[in-house]
């Protein structure tokens, strides 16, 4: 036996090993009737609502302010990775240049606030609105494109998006805008008084922003709008046959999902005073569409958890042993990483690469998601497989 | 415009010679399109590593000043060979790791497109954890000199090498398509995959042969790259890898002339763009050329000529 065959031979018994720990929770969770879940979602947004605690962060953070990685990365990673669900998970589009809504949102605030002195208040539903429309510009001209060319151009989009800000003077070039102005606070609220030290009341803002989402998501997955999405997902000629005007329903996929990212951009900009170009790197889009794709692309528990994963485990281990011990055992073969976080772009592109070899539904799927492969339905989207060679063993 | 008028000859040059590179990253995306209907999104990176192989060559043999006559054509050589080295085999083990295993389950194309973004950016991140993120400069080893004159532009030495080098590979890599046993067998895999099994061609093996000769173009483009630009950097393969892409787009995918065509026309483009509007653009005009071409005609100039049109 070959060495690669042996490799082989190992990998295909590690998939079969590979223990099926959400399978039976899943399958309980389904049963339950809207009514005994609940409770459940009661809990999830107290955890939510006392996170920021300081006794968690000794927990979850222990050698870094965990109140501002809960802000940023933990929460904007969570809001944007809702937003590319709609267009990923739910309609199947693969969109690469998704930061560049966050962008649109970000420069928004950024040049309102400051130019114009406008409220963050106004200026939310602006972005919000101004995302959607570069969302619609975008995908009108290009959703009539397959798949993985659409990837391609929404990816040539956000470069664009990204080289017009550093190019533009007004936009502030390469070193962007700064100065902008903090939301202003609401009544005497502690938790709603915006200022520059505190990053628990933007925490809030967000958290409220994606309960919002999160329900909102819930309500079109089950609409008429959702069920066209999903079919369109699974296969657009039938979809379109059906009498589902896929083009239309891409196109709200594409509004729908850039207006999250949008305003995740105008609050993102609120707490942050200052925004260059280098905020909205092609990387950002790679690493929320990780996160989308590591947690269960259509699965809104699913994604919340990959973009906890991500934006968390790197600042977590940094500090950790563990972390530490990694670093030491790469550092012949990779000297410049200095610490674990600069670790996690390589480990989450490894991580795409053997997610989508042996569990390409990620880790907590939808139940629909995980018939749709097991039937052979193919990856993503309404593509099927192309050239397919029968397995040599394990005939499904 | 003035501007343009004035630079018409030198962008003409520079566009020729940065289109060339262009075209031979390009057959990369067609060759693979064609087969497997898919992005290698990785094979930027396939150039990049190839870029860095011949560095280290130049690192290996002592060079590190220009040499003339034999001495030059040796280490022009011996930089192609260790570029085409390490790409070729970056490229069958990508395909191995990233894509085989996702094809034996029959897993849809945007998988294999995530699966190839995770392997660009791990190979990006071992290649800046190991020699860092800042640019790495390349030895002068060819003095670089005007040869002739077309109009205002100079033709250099290292710009002539790297245009004729594209035009040559170019007819190379046709003869061997459409001439020997392997390239009928790829020609076969790309017109219909299930009947060329059927009719006893060995997919894997044309799969494998596809990446290995867009791997060793990607190293000759790496090569030329390296004498042009004499530098390199972790990200160095992203924007030529997408321009390329763009090329084997706007030249047809899955044609190889028309990655030829596509790579030079879109230099070309670029490089009078970039004297119009200024080279802090070159960008995108050049992304903006591939979601044009997308919009109205996503068959290409040439449309698909591996196999059947598909858009």
């Amino acid at each position: 036996m070959s060495p690669l065959a042996k490799l082989r031979g190992a990998m295909a018994r590690a998939r079969r090993a590979m223990p099926d720990i959400v399978g039976p929770v899943g399958r309980r969770w389904e049963r339950l009737s809207q009514w005994q879940r609940r409770p459940f979602y009661v809990l999830a947004l107290a955890i939510a609502v006392l996170a920021p605690a300081n006794s968690v962060g000794r927990i979850m953070a222990p050698a870094s302010d965990w109140k501002t990685i809960l802000f940023n990365p933990i929460g904007v990673y969570i809001l944007l990775a809702l937003g590319l669900n709609v267009v990923v998970g739910l309609a199947g589009l693969l969109d690469l240049g998704y930061v560049a809504f966050f962008a649109v949102g970000a420069y928004t605030m950024a040049t309102l606030a400051t130019h114009r002195h406008w409220s963050f208040w106004l200026v939310l539903p602006i972005g919000i609105i101004l995302a959607a429309f570069a969302g619609v510009i975008l995908g009108a001209p290009t959703l009539r494109l397959r798949g993985d060319y659409l990837a391609i151009v929404t990816l040539g989009f956000g470069e664009i998006v990204r080289r017009i800000a550093i190019n533009t003077n007004s936009l502030g070039g390469p070193r962007g805008i700064s100065g902008i102005p903090h939301p202003p606070s609401i009544g005497h609220v502690k938790a709603l008084t915006y200022g520059v030290l505190d990053p628990k009341p933007y925490y809030y803002l967000l958290l409220a922003m994606i309960v919002l989402v999160i329900f909102v998501g819930r309500r079109l997955e089950r609409s008429r709008v959702g069920r066209s999405w999903q079919a369109v997902r699974e296969d657009e000629d039938v979809a379109e046959l059906m009498g589902v005007p896929s083009f239309k329903f891409k196109l709200w996929a594409f509004a729908i999902g850039a207006s999250i990212g949008g305003m995740c951009g105008v609050i993102f900009a609120s707490k942050q005073i200052a925004i260059t170009p280098d905020n909205f790197p092609f990387l950002l889009s790679v690493l929320i569409l990780a996160a989308v794709v590591l947690g269960g692309s259509g699965n809104i528990p699913g994604v919340i958890l990959g973009a906890f994963l991500v934006a968390w485990l790197p600042e977590y281990l940094r500090d950790a042993s563990f972390g530490k011990f990694v670093v030491r055992q790469v550092h012949h073969v990779l000297p410049r990483a200095g610490s674990f976080s600069d670790l996690r772009v390589l480990i989450f592109g490894g991580a795409l690469v053997v997610m989508m070899i042996f569990r390409p539904e990620g880790l907590l799927p939808s139940r629909k998601r995980r018939a749709e492969l097991a039937e052979g339905q193919g990856g993503m989207g309404s593509l099927g497989g192309t050239v397919v060679v029968p397995p040599p063993e394990e005939s499904k | 415009m003035h501007n343009l008028i004035r630079e018409f000859w030198p962008s003409t040059v520079d566009g020729l010679t940065l289109g060339s590179i262009y075209a031979l990253i390009a057959l990369g995306y067609t060759l693979v399109y064609g087969v497997l209907r898919l992005i290698n999104f990785a094979h930027s990176e396939v150039f990049m590593v190839g870029t860095l192989g011949s560095l280290f060559m130049l690192h290996a043999i002592g060079v590190n000043s220009p040499q003339t006559g034999f001495a030059l054509v040796g280490v022009l050589l011996l930089m192609l060979l260790a570029a085409m080295a390490v790409s070729g085999i970056t490229a069958v083990l990508l395909e191995r790791i990233a894509y085989r295993p996702l094809r034996r389950r029959g897993a849809g194309r945007l998988a294999a497109l995530i699966s190839a973004i995770g392997a660009s950016f791990f190979l990006q991140e071992v290649v800046a954890l190991r020699y860092g993120r800042d640019l790495i400069a390349f030895p002068r080893v060819m003095k670089k000199v005007t040869l002739f004159k077309i109009g205002a532009g100079d033709v250099r030495n290292d710009k002539l090498i790297v245009f004729v080098a594209a035009i040559v590979l170019m007819f190379v890599l046709e003869r061997f398509v459409n001439g020997t046993r392997l390239g009928r067998g790829i020609r076969a895999t790309a017109q219909d995959a299930e009947t060329a099994v059927l009719m006893g061609v060995n997919i894997d093996r044309v799969v494998v042969a596809t990446f290995v000769l867009g791997g060793l173009m990607a190293g000759v483009a790496a090569m030329l790259y390296g004498l042009r630009f004499e530098n390199t950097q972790y990200i160095a393969g992203f924007v030529p890898g997408i321009k390329a892409f763009t090329a084997a787009v706007l030249g047809g995918i899955g044609n190889l002339r028309g990655a030829l065509l596509g790579g030079l026309l879109l230099g070309l483009v670029e490089s009078y763009g970039a004297s119009f509007f200024g080279s802090q653009w070159l960008d995108v005009v050049a992304f903006a050329v591939l979601v044009i071409v997308l919009m109205f005609r996503p068959t290409g100039l040439l449309g698909e000529a591996l196999s059947r049109a598909r858009a």
